[in-house]
C-alpha cells in the first residue's frame, strides 16, 4: 500500500516540451508510471517520447482522464500553471519549479485551501513523490528505492536519496516518499504526510527529515503527540547553519533567532520521536525499530 | 537581497511614507554636502552596513556642526563595524548616510513578514521602539499587536486603524499612521519584499510622525521582475568568494572553519556541515552546486573553495540523482589540471553512474581519498586536515 500515488494514478506533465520536463517525463514512463499526457500551451498535437501534448491542462485531462500532474514550467509562469492543474480538476499537483517567488505563492496556496481543500499540491521546489515499484512522479533517482512499509517525508531532494540509500541497503523497503519541498510556502506540510502515513495500514514507520527556518516541524511535533502512534524517526539538518543566513532553500534561514535546529529536536524529542544526529546512522536506528 | 538603510529610504519616499530628508555619502566631502544641502543641525551620520545594531556599535552620531559632520564621516567611512548581527568579523562601511534631526517624542516598530504556519503575511507592531522585535517577543510578547493580512483583500484600512489605536497614537494620527502602514504594504507587495520593517517608527515631539529607520529585504525569487531593485546590491556587504559564488549560479556561504565541502543540495549540504562538526573538525563553507551542475560549474565550485586560505582539507560529497556521478567526476579532473588542490580531497559519491564516476577518477592519477558513507568521509576529511597543520 501507499499514499497518494499509486499504479493507477494517472499523470500529465506540465512543461512537458522543456529540457527537464521531457526528461523527467521520458525516465517516469520508464519506471513505470502512467504517464498519459503532457502540457505545452501552443504545442498541443506534438508527442514526446510518444506522450501526446496538450495546449491546456483542461484539453489533457478531458482527453487522457489524468487526475495528477506533474510542473516543470519556469518560475514566473509555475504559480499560473498550479492554478490551472487545480481549476481543471487534477486532485494531486506536484511542482518540482524552483524559485517561484513567494508573492506570487501566497495567494495560490490560499486559493486552493480555500475552493479546492481535497485537492493536494506537493512542493513548489521539491524532488516529488514515490510510491516504490508502483510510481515515480518526480526527479529522484527511482533505483535506489524499494517497495516496503517506511513512511518517508522530507523537506530536502537529496537527504530524501541519502535516507532512501540507507533503508533500500539494510533491505528496507518505502511504501511512499514525499518530497514536501524547501519553500518557505509549501503546498503540503509535515503534518498533512504524517497523517496519510498513519492512516496508511501499510506503513509501519515514519522517516521525517527537516531542516532550518519556519516551525513546520514544531508543528508536526505537536501533531505526532495528537495523533501519530507509529514510530517516527527524525534528522534535522542545519545545526551548523549561522543564522540570518539563506542555506540554498528559500525557505532554509534562522530568522530572529527562531527555526534552529535544536529547537526542532528539543519538539521532536518531547513527542516521544526517535531522534538521528548523524544522518549517517538513520538506517540503523529505523532497522532497530522494526526489529522491535 | 538586502539594501542600505538610505536605498530602503528611497522607496519609502517614492511610495509617500514620511522619511526625513537625507543624503548617502561616500566621502568625507559628500558628506559635507549632504549637511550643507540639509542646512540646519544637528544631522545624524549613519553607517550604512546590511546588518542592525549600528546605534549600540557606534555606527550613528549626532553632529551638532559641519566640523562634527566631517570628524565623525572620516571615522565611519573605511571602518569595520561589528555589531551584535554582524558577527566577529564586522561589516565594511563603505557609504554613511547624513540626516536631519528629528526630536524624539516616543518611538513604535512597525513589520511586515511572511507567517510561514499561515500562509499569511503578517503586520506586526509594537509601543517598544528601537529594541528589536525578538527581545520583546521574548521578554514582552503581549506588547506585539499583530493582524493577519489576507492575500485576497490586502491589508485593510480598518485593520491598520486598529493597529495606531492599539499603539496608542493620539486622536489625530490615527489616520496618517493607519495610512503609513497601508503604504508600507504596498511597499512590500509592489516590490516583492520579504521583510519590510520601521523600527523606530517615531511620534516627534513637534506631533509629525517619521520613519527613523527603515529596513527592506527583497526575496531574491522575484528579483527578476525588479531590475532596478538590482542594481542596489552592494557586494562590499558579503565576501568575495560569495560574490564570486553568486556568478557562477552557486549556493555557497563562508564559515569560519578549515574543511572545505562540496555537495549538491541545500539538505544534504546543511547535513555534510553538521556531519563534520560531528567528527569534530569545523565547515569551512555551505555550498550546494545544484542539481544541474555540469562539469564546468563543479571546476569553479573547486576554485572557489580552494581560494579560501583557511581550508585545510575538502570534503566532495554528492548524491547523483540529476546531477550525474560521472559528470562530478569530470568536473574534479578538469578543476584539478587548472587549479593544482594543495590539500587533501575525500570523495564521497553515491548515485546514478556511480561506478563510472569512481573509475574516472581512480584514472584520473589524482590523489584522492575515497569513502562509502558520508560519516567515513567527514572522519577521514578531519584525519586529513589534522595532517596539514
Amino acid at each position: 500500500m501507499s499514499v497518494l500515488v499509486n499504479k493507477d494514478t494517472k499523470v500529465i506533465v506540465q512543461g512537458i516540451t522543456g529540457r527537464e520536463g521531457s526528461f523527467h517525463a521520458t525516465q517516469c514512463k520508464a519506471y513505470g508510471t502512467q504517464v498519459v499526457g503532457g502540457v505545452t500551451p501552443g504545442k498541443g498535437g506534438q508527442e514526446v517520447e510518444g506522450i501526446p501534448v496538450f495546449d491546456s491542462v483542461k484539453e489533457a485531462v478531458d482527453n487522457t482522464g489524468a487526475d495528477c500532474s506533474l510542473i516543470f514550467v519556469p518560475p514566473p509562469f509555475a504559480a499560473d500553471a498550479i492554478v490551472e492543474a487545480v481549476d481543471a480538476g487534477v486532485k494531486t499537483v506536484i511542482c518540482i519549479t524552483e524559485g517561484i517567488p513567494v508573492n506570487d505563492m501566497i495567494p495560490v496556496k490560499n486559493y486552493i485551501k480555500t475552493y479546492y481543500p481535497e485537492t493536494v499540491l506537493i512542493g513548489p521546489n521539491c524532488p516529488g513523490v514515490i510510491t516504490p515499484e508502483e510510481a515515480k512522479i518526480g526527479i529522484m533517482p527511482g533505483h535506489i528505492f524499494k517497495k516496503g512499509n517506511v513512511g518517508l517525508v522530507s523537506r530536502s531532494g537529496t537527504l530524501t536519496y541519502e535516507a532512501a540509500y540507507q533503508l533500500t541497503q539494510r533491505g528496507i523497503g518505502q511504501s511512499t516518499a514525499v518530497g514536501i519541498g524547501g519553500d518557505p510556502v509549501p503546498g503540503t506540510v509535515f503534518s498533512d504526510v504524517l497523517k496519510w502515513f498513519q492512516d496508511d495500514p501499510e506503513t509501519e514507520a515514519i522517516v521525517m527529515i527537516g531542516e532550518i527556518g519556519g516551525t513546520a516541524e514544531e508543528e508536526a511535533a505537536e501533531f505526532i503527540k495528537e495523533y501519530v502512534t507509529k514510530p517516527v524517526v527524525a534528522y534535522i539538518a542545519g545545526v551548523t547553519a549561522p543564522p540570518g543566513k539563506r542555506m540554498g532553500h528559500a525557505g532554509a534561514i534562522i530568522a530572529g533567532g527562531k527555526g534552529t535546529a535544536e529547537e526542532k529536536y528539543k519538539a521532536l524529542e518531547s513527542a516521544g520521536v526517535t531522534t538521528v544526529k548523524n544522518i549517517s546512522t538513520i538506517g540503523e536506528v529505523v532497522e532497530k525499530i522494526l526489529k522491535g | 537581497m538586502k539594501v542600505h538603510e538610505h536605498q530602503a529610504k528611497e522607496i519609502f519616499r517614492k511610495y509617500g511614507l514620511p522619511v526625513p530628508q537625507g543624503y548617502p555619502a561616500f566621502t568625507v566631502e559628500e558628506a559635507v554636502e549632504a549637511a550643507q544641502q540639509i542646512g540646519k543641525f544637528p544631522v545624524v551620520v549613519k553607517a550604512q552596513i546590511h546588518a542592525g545594531g549600528r546605534g549600540k556599535a557606534g555606527g550613528v552620531k549626532l553632529a551638532k556642526n559641519l566640523d562634527e559632520v566631517q570628524q565623525y564621516a572620516a571615522e565611519l567611512l573605511g571602518k569595520t563595524l561589528v555589531t551584535f548581527q554582524t558577527g566577529p568579523e564586522g561589516l565594511p562601511v563603505s557609504r554613511i548616510y547624513i540626516e536631519e534631526g528629528t526630536n524624539i517624542d516616543k518611538e513604535y516598530y512597525v513589520a511586515i513578514t511572511l507567517d510561514r504556519s499561515k500562509s499569511k503575511l503578517i503586520i506586526m507592531a509594537s509601543a517598544e521602539g528601537g529594541m528589536e522585535i525578538e527581545e520583546v517577543a521574548a521578554t514582552n510578547p503581549d506588547a506585539i499587536i499583530t493582524e493577519v493580512i489576507d492575500p485576497f483583500l490586502g491589508l485593510r484600512p480598518f485593520q491598520a486603524r486598529n493597529i495606531a489605536l492599539k499603539l496608542g497614537f493620539p486622536k489625530n494620527l490615527i489616520n496618517k499612521v493607519a495610512s503609513i502602514f497601508v503604504k508600507l504594504y504596498e511597499v512590500y507587495m509592489n516590490e516583492d519584499a520579504s521583510m519590510v520593517e520601521i523600527n523606530p517608527l517615531v511620534l516627534t515631539k513637534e506631533g509629525n510622525v517619521v520613519v527613523l529607520d527603515a529596513k527592506v529585504d527583497f526575496d531574491d525569487n522575484a528579483l527578476y521582475r525588479h531590475p532596478d531593485i538590482m542594481e542596489m546590491e552592494d557586494p562590499t556587504q558579503e565576501s568575495e568568494l560569495e560574490v564570486k559564488a553568486k556568478q557562477y549560479n552557486l549556493n555557497y556561504i563562508k564559515l569560519d572553519g578549515n574543511i572545505a565541502c562540496m555537495v549538491n543540495g541545500a539538505g544534504l549540504a546543511m547535513a555534510t556541515m553538521d556531519t563534520i562538526k560531528l567528527a569534530g573538525g569545523e565547515p569551512a563553507n555551505f555550498l550546494d552546486v545544484g542539481g544541474s551542475a555540469n562539469a564546468e560549474q563543479i571546476a569553479n565550485a573547486f576554485k572557489i573553495i580552494l581560494s579560501d586560505p583557511n581550508v585545510k582539507a575538502i570534503f566532495i560529497n554528492i548524491f547523483g540523482g540529476i546531477l550525474r556521478c560521472d559528470r562530478l567526476a569530470e568536473g574534479i579532473i578538469k578543476a584539478s589540471e587548472e587549479v593544482k588542490p594543495h590539500v587533501p580531497i575525500v570523495v564521497r559519491m553515491e548515485g546514478t553512474n556511480v561506478e563510472l564516476g569512481k573509475k574516472m577518477l581512480e584514472e584520473s592519477g589524482l590523489n584522492l581519498i575515497t569513502a562509502d558513507t558520508m560519516w567515513e568521509g567527514a572522519v577521514k576529511a578531519v584525519e586529513a586536515a589534522k595532517g596539514q597543520n
